[in-house]
């Protein structure tokens, strides 16, 4: 048990002071932080944020002009090609040779990774199945859909049992089901690993990370567990009213501090933390036809969008 | 590592139409001059009896032959050499060998050795054709062996700058419009040397044309060698350098 607790523990990736620049422009600005076995780490980010440059360093593909990035308790700056064998990457476009099929695709990054022709054989065999690309094997790469694409990507990127995978924005461009898929993948591939993903998809970053970092203009603006914001009180209640009585009978409701007209009979009432309207509003269903009653946990979203807000004014 | 990236760069050449119409292409058209040449020695070949010391077949067919060769396949370089680092970037696959745990020597000298091996090939189906000529007439072996390696240490030169100029560009057809533009310089900077007015024996060195003329005569030359080796090593270190050189500006 004490092992397996240590085993968790572990660390897997430490950066500190990570900084890029192009031209006077900092893309990534000063950036620290840590992951470790059996973190999903999500970064959740506006368009432009510098997500992409910072997940291309930590796998080697950009240099940094300053600062740390250890792998596994290895430098990534000082002994790249060690550093790289406990990485997976998957970049925002998957990196396929159109004119390969899966399997020959998979056994040559099988091998770049230093796995030997049998190795990566069973490897390749094993990642098809856990990907469901056991029937496209012999199709050119080509002539696969996006959705396909991306899982071979994935494949790609975790065939040689890497303990870090980093990914970058998973399950753009797939449709809900495929997003889903991919999502399931990942969450497992997460509970032995330790997983670095972009995104700009809120949802997909609630449903999938243990931990979010919010980035904005290069800089990271907050770091949340998922498991703090779950146990933080909505407060925020939204129902649905067949026949809404007036706003002000509504505001006269104990608890309410202020209330969104939706439309259509919604409404979003703003209340104290563990203050909720709940019993009285169940008092009058029946006059008022309640249909509709929902606590709303959404502080990701709100310091989603707040993020985004201060990033269109700073502009 | 090196063989694993050689390995594919070979394959996925022939996975597409293009190395093999390559192949076609340059294999009929010398077939075509290689009969010319042929028919050419039949002709003269009783005028050549009444002569002390005669050329013989290999200076009359096979180093004309090779003459031509070198020609269809400098022209041809650099639409092989284009791919591999400018398509690699356009469609972004570079990700995957940058990411991979595999040196940036590596990545270019496995490069570089799946395109040399590509011409080896072509080399070796090429020299088949003088070497049928041994069925029937004296044939000097070691001046054919001289030529056929010649060409090869020629193309392997001319493949080391297409590969450099490939990295310095996105763009496909730009960085082939720049390999052949350098090939062709460096095949005529010679003729200025003789020119008048200007003798430079730095110009007539660096003339990729030289060095292989003196492989074609069948003098086998270390400082043609080392010229060839050294022209290699130093565009090949350029593209290691700009390699690396994306990983700070990209």
């Amino acid at each position: 048990m004490r092992v397996e607790k240590h085993m968790m523990d572990e660390v897997l990736v430490q950066v500190e002071g990570l900084t890029r620049c192009h031209g006077e422009v900092r893309v990534v600005d000063d950036i620290s932080f840590t992951l470790r076995r059996g973190q999903i780490l999500g970064f959740l980010g506006p368009n432009g944020a510098g997500k992409s440059t910072l997940l291309r360093m930590l796998v080697g593909v950009l240099a940094p002009d300053a600062g740390q990035i250890i792998i596994n308790g290895v430098d990534l700056l000082d002994q790249p090609i060690r550093a790289k064998q406990v990485l997976g990457y998957l970049p925002e476009q998957p990196p396929l040779y159109r004119e390969l099929t899966v399997d020959e695709q998979l056994h040559y990054s099988a091998r770049l990774h230093g796995l030997n022709r049998r190795a990566s054989h069973q490897a390749a065999t094993r990642i098809k199945q856990r990907c469901g690309l056991t029937d496209v094997s012999r199709r050119l790469i080509g002539y696969l859909s996006k959705g396909y694409r991306q899982r071979v990507g994935i494949a790609q990127a975790v065939l040689h049992d890497p303990a870090v995978i980093v990914q970058d924005e998973p399950t753009v461009g797939l449709d809900p089901l495929q997003s889903r898929q991919i999502r399931e993948l990942i969450s497992e591939l997460g509970q032995e690993r330790g997983v670095i993903l972009s995104s700009h998809l809120l949802t997909e970053v609630q449903t999938l990370c243990t931990h979010v970092q919010m980035m904005r203009m290069g800089r990271l603006t907050q770091t949340v567990t998922l498991a703090d914001l779950e146990r933080q009180p909505s407060t925020r209640l939204r129902i649905g009213l067949h026949t809404p009585p007036p706003l002000a009978l509504l505001e006269r409701l104990p608890g309410v501090e202020q209330i969104d007209d939706l439309g259509q009979g919604y409404f979003c009432l703003h209340h104290a933390a563990n203050a909720a309207p709940t019993a009285s509003l169940i008092q009058r269903a029946g006059d008022w036809g309640l249909q509709e009653l929902t606590p709303e946990h959404s502080h990701l979203e709100q310091l989603f969008v707040d993020l985004i807000l201060k990033t269109e004014m700073d502009q | 590592m090196i063989f694993v990236i050689a390995i594919h760069e070979w394959r996925s050449l022939f996975l597409s139409p293009l190395a093999w119409s390559l192949l076609a292409v340059t294999q009929g058209l010398l077939a075509w001059m290689f009969i010319l040449l042929v028919d050419d020695f039949r002709n003269l070949q009783g005028r050549l009896v009444a002569l002390d010391h005669a050329p013989g077949v290999t200076d009359l067919v096979v180093a004309p032959l090779f003459r031509v060769a070198a020609w269809v396949l400098l022209l041809l370089v650099p639409l092989l050499t284009m791919r591999l680092f400018s398509q690699e970037r356009r469609s972004r696959t570079l990700d995957l060998l940058l990411s991979a745990p595999v040196g940036t020597p590596a990545m270019v000298l496995g490069k570089y050795l799946g395109v040399v091996t590509f011409f080896i090939n072509a080399v070796g189906l090429i020299t088949l054709m003088p070497l049928s000529l041994a069925m029937g007439a004296p044939l000097d072996l070691g001046k054919l062996l001289a030529g056929a390696l010649g060409l090869t240490l020629l193309v392997a030169a001319a493949t080391a700058a297409g590969l450099y100029l490939s990295t310095l560009t996105t763009q496909p057809t730009v960085a082939a419009v720049t390999t052949l533009g350098l090939l062709l310089a460096l095949w005529i900077v010679d003729a200025a040397s003789t020119a008048q007015g200007i003798s430079s024996d730095l110009l007539s060195y660096l003339s990729l044309r030289r060095h292989y003329d003196s492989f074609l005569l069948g003098l086998f030359d270390s400082s043609d060698l080392a010229y060839y080796f050294l022209f290699s090593l130093a565009f090949l270190g350029l593209a290691m350098r700009r390699l690396d050189d994306l990983r700070l500006r990209d």
